[in-house]
């Protein structure tokens, strides 16, 4: 291809890639650098509401002759980093006490870091697996049942993801039907939403359960091209199910399995979700949380645009760090293509 | 054709209806007003006034907080007027994006009281509807079944909710708004000013000390008592735990006071008194704050859909339609008897409550609190790492923010 030619059916792409992706995280980035302040004063102000006049000092924003807040961007170099990370107190607490957990998790990083990497690595087993097994079974079923039973299982992943955890919430908060059900059953009080590690099941289950169907269609379609004279060959020599699985089928699928690893890596990785869902927050953060957090507006109207910038940068490169053994593998792989 | 008939019928009802709705209002309002403001009965009251008069379309939404400088800042403003709250007021004062009404106050609102106006430097800038405040709420029956007086401090509320727990005639003796974030924060809030009387130094905190202490320790005595899933519970959660009959005291707002005698939703009803909110300390004020709700309008609207706003929102405030729903909210109006239902409202601020003390620095200590208590209650951290994470939070937020 001329070199024009390629240019002119790239650049299309390459100029809203620029704009969409690569702009917005060169923002971020300098933003996580930055306080965003606004510009204060301390003054006097008499206030008066139905329970009485008060003069009071206090500190308020500047505005300008239009009536704006006039909005300052301070360069601080890592400190946001600084603040989100918190080397001293995480060192000072390891020198005093060792590697103990309940004091390292009061740093809200450590808590969400660890909760996003076991809620990430935890889930991808059963969801590859209980995937790959669903596949598998549905692979065999009689033609007639094949379409409604893909259409059943694909249903989880049809629903929105805040609307799923909000219905597995109420199915399973204080007085919830599937609650009310098994204490009838087992007659004893049942408080799932009492304590974190029960909060943490139910993230994990209802992710697992939403992501599934999504492993599932993508093995199915693998399994449709699996040759079928391999197949029948390594049965003739004698090789039962399990080693016509391990042998035959799994390598023919294994780009596949490590596309959805993958996606579900990435994905789960930014687990936000299921916090909101399953109003979770007191109990389990995540890092994407922590971002969500930091650019909530307060009452005082100001939002903290560094520290969140500074949780986003982070959580990206927390992606990349997870991502690099997956991407070398399949980097690999190419390049035995071409030779 | 039967049924296209009655379909006919039934449509055309509808118009008939609504034509017979928008009579209600006397001000035929020809200029589009828009309003945000948060979601309890209250609003409801005033909102649906309004809307009788025409052209007039309410946002309703309990996290209305979240959006409301956002919405007001743009130019031209999002919404022509909202509700607010005491501490949302200096979110939208600091911004500068609400207009000074005293024209408008001059021109039509007789009907409006004193205490009604929100003076800011000698400007009204907002118009105060109702006072609300946590306060006791309390099932009647099971007190006197259980010869318990009425608690008036914590001390006898956590010897009470024993007794109650001990008959085991409600699931749960306590109810409380506990869910983390802003709910747990004004937990907080409340009980420390039981105890002290001042969060800050200047502009540093200063509730790492023992009246911060005993704060921790009270609420979560208050919590063994409660449902074990308090984090997640809300006013709305705990209003609907007394309605159906599963708790037998609780401190919540006194604009979900109505809400116990609805006989739609409530199987308790006349059941659930009110007084005024316990004392942290025999000898103290009780351990809640007052908040007022009013409107204001904003700065990015023309003239013209401000004057609309504000003669629509005198409809919505005008006494005779809070009169007619005395029961929805404590009101500010004079012009009738407060319902039964608003008397612990009352109790309390005679009892001298603080006013919740609304600030900027005081809204980033609110989130703050609200994110680190719950650690504590659960007990995965200490009492002391509690209060310094909250100080050490409060630092870098404040600083961040250019306070410090």
């Amino acid at each position: 291809m001329k070199k024009s030619t390629f240019l002119v059916f790239t650049m299309p792409s390459f100029i809203m890639m620029t704009l969409f992706i690569a702009l917005p995280l060169l923002i971020v980035l300098i933003q996580s650098f930055q306080f965003n302040q606004d510009v204060l004063e301390t003054i006097e102000r008499e206030n008066c509401d139905p329970f009485g006049c008060k003069t009071e000092t206090i500190t308020v924003p500047v505005l300008d002759e239009n009536g704006n807040k006039i909005k300052n961007n301070i360069w601080v170099g890592f400190q946001n980093y600084k603040n989100i990370l918190k080397f001293e107190q995480l060192s000072s607490v390891i020198s005093n006490d060792g590697f103990e957990w309940s004091k390292i998790r009061s740093i809200d990083f450590y808590k969400a870091l660890r909760f996003t990497l076991t809620f990430t690595f935890i889930t991808l087993p059963f969801v590859i697996i209980l995937g790959l097994i669903l596949a598998l079974c549905v692979n065999v079923l009689i033609n007639r049942l094949k379409g409604p039973i893909i259409f059943i299982t694909l249903l989880p992943f049809i629903i929105t993801p805040v609307i799923g955890a909000l219905s597995i919430k109420w199915l399973f908060i204080g007085d919830g039907i599937l609650t009310l059900f098994l204490e009838n059953i087992l007659d004893k009080d049942i408080a799932l939403f009492s304590q974190g590690w029960t909060i943490e099941i139910l993230m994990l289950f209802y992710r697992v359960w939403h992501t599934i169907p999504f492993a599932f269609v993508i093995f199915y379609a693998g399994l449709q091209t699996v040759d079928k004279e391999k197949i029948e060959a390594a049965f003739v020599d004698g090789a039962n199910r399990l080693q016509r699985l391990r042998f035959i089928i799994i390598p023919h699928i294994m780009p596949l399995i490590v596309f959805v690893a993958l996606i579900h890596l990435m994905d789960s990785y930014r687990v936000f979700d299921e916090i909101v869902g399953f109003s979770a927050s007191g109990f389990r953060i995540s890092l994407q949380w922590m971002t969500y957090d930091f650019l909530r507006i307060d009452d005082s109207g100001t939002r903290s645009i560094g520290r969140a910038s500074a949780t986003s940068v982070l959580t990206m490169i927390g992606i990349i760090i997870i991502l690099i053994p997956v991407l070398r593998r399949t980097f690999k792989e190419q390049k035995e293509k071409r030779l | 054709m039967k049924k296209i008939l009655v379909l006919f019928a039934i449509f055309t009802s509808f118009f008939f209806l609504a034509g017979t709705n928008a009579k209600a209002c006397e001000l035929n309002n020809s200029v589009p007003v828009t309003s945000l403001s948060a979601g309890f009965d209250a609003w409801k009251v005033v909102t649906s006034a309004m809307e009788e008069c025409g052209n007039f379309t309410p946002t309703l939404d309990q996290e209305y907080r979240d959006k409301l400088v956002a919405s007001l800042e743009s130019n031209p403003s999002q919404f022509t007027m909202a509700g607010v709250s005491a501490s949302t007021n200096v979110s939208v004062l600091d911004a500068g994006v609400t207009r000074s009404l005293d024209d408008l106050v001059a021109k039509y609102g007789d009907s409006l009281q004193d205490n009604q106006k929100i003076v800011i430097d000698g400007k009204i800038m907002a118009i105060a509807m109702m006072t609300n405040a946590q306060h006791l709420f309390y099932r009647e029956d099971i007190l006197s079944d259980l010869g318990i007086d009425i608690p008036t401090t914590y001390d006898e509320l956590l010897k009470a909710a024993k007794v109650i727990k001990d008959a085991g005639v409600v699931d749960y003796p306590l109810g409380g708004t506990f869910k983390s974030g802003w709910n747990l924060g004004e937990e907080f809030v409340n009980m420390y000013l039981g105890f002290a009387d001042s969060f800050f130094d200047g502009n540093m905190p200063a509730v790492n000390n023992n009246d911060g202490y005993e704060t921790l320790k009270m609420m979560k005595k208050l919590t063994e008592y409660m449902d074990p899933e308090y984090l997640t519970s809300d006013s709305t959660y705990v209003q609907q735990q007394f309605q159906q009959g599963k708790i037998a005291l609780a401190n919540l707002w006194a604009s979900r006071a109505g809400a116990m005698d609805n006989a739609e939703e409530s199987t308790v009803v006349g059941l659930v008194k009110f007084a005024s909110a316990p004392k942290a300390k025999k000898n103290g004020k009780p351990a809640s704050t007052l908040w007022w709700d009013g409107v204001v309008i904003a700065k990015n609207v023309t003239d013209e859909e401000a004057e609309a706003a504000f003669k629509l929102a005198m409809v919505g405030l005008d006494p005779a339609n809070l009169g007619a729903n005395p029961e929805a909210a404590p009101w500010l109006s004079n012009a009738f008897d407060p319902a039964p239902s608003n008397i612990g409202a009352i109790l309390t601020a005679k009892s001298g409550a603080a006013p919740y003390p609304a600030s900027a620095k005081m809204s980033t200590l609110h989130g703050v609190l609200g994110a680190a208590i719950g650690d504590y209650l659960t007990g995965a951290a200490t009492a002391k790492a509690t209060l310094e994470k909250i100080e050490a939070d409060y630092i870098t937020a404040a600083t961040e923010k250019g306070l410090l």
